[in-house]
């Protein structure tokens, strides 16, 4: 039994401002709410624009600016806060570094766990406030026993819990989603913005990684990690073409190989494996995708962590379908199971795991065990 | 609300208010030929007399600006242009680190497209610039210095420049100096031409007056390169339409800053040393900023009197103004930017300062609606408030 975790008093609510339509709604539904809001949007950009160090890219000056409205609009304080630094160490390098090492990470979740909810909650608790509040869709809810629950969005469409899944308790305890009970098509948070009044109504959703401003991953990673030719091979290791960094790639990606000649059956090929240590890539049919087990490593669970083994769900990528998993600890790694193939799983991404609408836990995907051959 | 930010911005006084409002009705471009014209001109020309007498000049030498940033660019920028078309060799311009952004940058920009050698003017631990700092830095070509700029008085930590003495170098030498002094005017005397300077800026706000403009006191002998092109309005150096409702109500809020500044940096430096002592018994370990040294017998102080800059070991500025804020007390960190995000003052980074103390600035800054009570209010406020940002510490 679950109740919705309806805050008991009048909170002191930092809600994290990033310039959209979202964290705006957010923010005017926890004031409208009665708590005590103050607006903060977050520097995380370090590219100086102009000789003033630290003056903004354009595209965050106006984000900022935007938020600024949406604050004054609202009737609450408003100030930037500069975690560029933090931001910088623990999401970008990380990015990078993941990238490196052939894997595929996922910013947004990282930024969630060690910035918004740990650099921006700590801050936020040291100067007095209660809850850190964001335009996330998930759902915080208390079991019978008090004890706090992260759930998906009322709306399955919008759910966000995926990258939220890194939250522990303590964390949960202080965060504060107040659109994660909203079942309404985004048109419909729009219509409520432009009915509170916020300019930022009408603004564009952002879906690109917020650190790349241009949407191009492989032009950054390149610009940061240097161009490398190496080998594209197939399964059996005989040599099909060349790439220029085997970090341009991800697991299961079809697209932009440049592969001269086809494969012998005439079907698609897919990557398989990247292989950072001998700068390699290799592709092969759909079918070689298939995984049937992953080992996963640094879980972190919503309460406590199980000590046996257990039946849930699995998502294994933002957006990704549901797929049931039998998940045993061990140790520091958990080992996951699926009940049937699954498709398309990059180490580096996260494995959330759902008890129905329930968030149990989450790690990072380390290696996949595949139908015909182990990667 | 205890307001402490009038560096920033000041309330206007009501002499100044009532001048603004009883011209903003009457119709009048001051270069029309008409009687409209005339009466608006005679308006403007009172006002700039007013100005004139205020700042020790003669009204030919008062150019009507936007505002400080305006006047600082004009002069920084035009002087520049007009000294080097003179003699394509004078390139060089000297200036302190601890300049306000709106001489900083405009000295930068013409290092960076204008083909400038700027270098910056060592300071002592104050930030001061010392007369020798400026002959020797003069004396290693003396040929090649298209200007000097060196602030009169620093907007962060207060620190009063010796104008005097830094002109008569630069005359030795017959180099122009430029001088903001913005933040000087209204609390220290201030005197254009007992002071030996090229030209000097000063804003309307920051004494009682309107936004929006300020004047460029510009000795005869200069003629700048104009950065606004147009109708030539102001001595053919600065163009745009004059505004006569803001001019009239500047040359008010001039008029009582010059009359009031003895009262003021007597009365406002007692309020201003209640606060400083408050608290450094609040927070023991609070770094005072400027030069503390008492007003000599020239009567100027080694700071701004209505200035208070501390340094909160261990805090975040920006925790700080968040907290004082939520109880009503209006302060800086010191250094504002466009997007709102505070960056360790380059001024602090001049005179030698940490840059991890940097951060953990404010700046309070009185004025003349300031009182007892909104001392005590920091009083009360800051001891808890820098407990709190100490714990949560420097992200």
């Amino acid at each position: 039994m679950t109740a919705d975790a309806t805050p008991p008093r009048r909170l002191r609510v930092l809600a994290a401002m990033s310039g959209g339509v979202d964290s705006a709604v957010a923010a005017a539904r926890a004031a409208e709410a009665g708590h005590d809001v103050t607006g903060v949007h977050l520097a995380l950009s370090a590219n100086p624009q102009s000789f003033r160090t630290g003056a903004r890219g354009c595209c965050t000056i106006e984000d900022s600016r935007d938020a600024r409205r949406a604050a004054d609009v609202i009737g609450i304080p408003f100030y930037v806060w500069d975690l560029a630094e933090r931001f910088r160490e623990d999401v970008v390098e990380d990015f990078v570094a993941e990238y490196e090492a052939g894997r595929t990470p996922n910013p947004c979740l990282r930024c969630n766990e060690k910035i918004k909810f740990a650099a921006l909650l700590d801050k936020a608790l040291a100067l007095g406030f209660d809850a850190v509040c964001t335009g996330h869709y998930a759902r915080v809810a208390v079991d019978s026993e008090g004890n706090r629950e992260l759930h998906r969005a009322s709306d399955m469409a919008k759910d966000q819990s995926y990258v939220l899944g890194v939250l522990d308790e303590r964390q949960l305890a202080h965060a504060l989603f107040p659109l994660g009970d909203t079942v309404t098509t985004k048109d419909e948070i729009r219509a409520e913005a432009e009915r509170r009044g916020l300019a930022v109504a009408k603004k564009p959703d952002s879906h690109d990684i917020c650190f790349i401003a241009d949407g191009d991953t492989q032009g950054f990673l390149a610009s940061r990690l240097g161009r490398a030719e190496g080998d594209i091979v197939d399964e059996s290791g005989t040599r099909l073409g060349s790439h220029e960094g085997a970090y341009g790639f991800t697991i299961g990606q079809r697209k932009g190989l440049r592969i001269g000649t086809p494969a012998p059956d005439g079907k698609p090929r897919y990557v398989l494996d990247i292989s950072p240590v001998n700068n390699t890539v290799t592709v092969g049919p759909l079918e070689a995708l298939d995984v049937t087990a992953l080992t996963a490593i640094k879980p972190r669970w919503c309460g406590t962590a199980p000590a046996t083994a257990g039946e849930y769900t699995a998502q294994l990528r933002a957006h990704g379908e549901e797929t049931p998993v039998r998940v045993e600890p061990a140790g520091d790694e958990l080992s996951v199971t699926f009940t049937e193939a699954v498709r398309g799983v990059a180490p580096g991404q996260a494995v959330v795991l759902y008890d129905g609408t329930r968030v149990v836990g989450s790690a990072t995907i380390a290696s996949t065990t595949r139908a015909t051959a182990t990667v | 609300m205890a307001y402490l930010d009038h560096a920033a911005t000041t309330p206007m006084l009501p002499e100044a208010i009532e001048a603004m409002t009883a011209h903003l009705s009457v119709v009048g471009n001051a270069s029309s030929l008409h009687a409209a014209g005339r009466q608006a001109r005679r308006t403007v020309e009172e006002a700039r007399e007013t100005l004139a007498e205020a700042l020790g000049a003669r009204p030919s030498e008062v150019v009507l600006t936007s505002g400080g940033t305006e006047a600082d660019n004009l002069a920084v920028k035009g002087l520049f242009w007009s000294r080097r078309d003179a003699d394509p060799a004078r390139t060089r311009v000297l200036c302190s680190p601890v300049e306000h952004h709106a001489v900083l940058d405009a000295v930068h920009w013409l290092g960076e497209h204008e083909g400038a050698t700027v270098e910056y003017l060592p300071v002592d631990g104050h930030g001061r610039v010392h007369p020798e700092a400026l002959r020797e830095a003069i004396a290693r070509n003396p040929a090649d210095v298209a200007l000097a700029t060196v602030m009169w008085a620093n907007n962060e930590i207060g620190t009063v420049q010796p104008v005097r003495e830094l002109a008569d170098v630069a005359a030795e030498f017959q180099i122009p100096l430029h001088s903001d002094a913005v933040q000087a005017f209204g609390q220290l005397p201030v005197d254009f031409d007992a002071s030996g300077l090229a030209s000097m800026a000063v804003s309307g706000h920051k004494i009682g007056g309107p936004y929006g403009i300020g004047a460029l006191l510009l000795g005869r002998e200069y003629a700048p390169v104009p950065v606004l092109h147009g109708g030539g309005q102001e001595r053919q150096v600065r163009s745009g339409t004059l505004d006569v409702p803001a001019a009239a109500s500047f040359a008010v809020a001039a008029r009582l800053a010059a009359q009031d500044q003895e009262r003021f940096a007597r009365e406002i430096g007692a309020l201003r040393d209640e606060l400083v002592t408050a608290v450094l018994a609040a927070v023991p370990d609070a770094i005072l900023g400027g030069d503390p040294a008492p007003a000599g017998p020239d009567g100027i102080p080694g700071r701004l009197p209505a200035n208070a800059h501390f340094i909160f070991p261990g805090c975040e500025g920006d925790s700080l103004l968040l907290l004082l804020d939520a109880q009503g007390i209006a302060c800086s960190t010191g250094s504002a930017c466009t997007a709102g995000v505070a960056q360790p003052s380059h001024v602090l980074l001049a005179t030698g300062t940490d840059p991890e103390l940097a951060r953990g600035t404010l700046r309070f800054s009185l004025g003349h609606t300031t009182t007892h009570e909104d001392v005590k209010a920091v009083a009360k406020a800051i001891g808890p408030a820098v407990e709190r940002a100490r714990a949560a510490g420097l992200s």
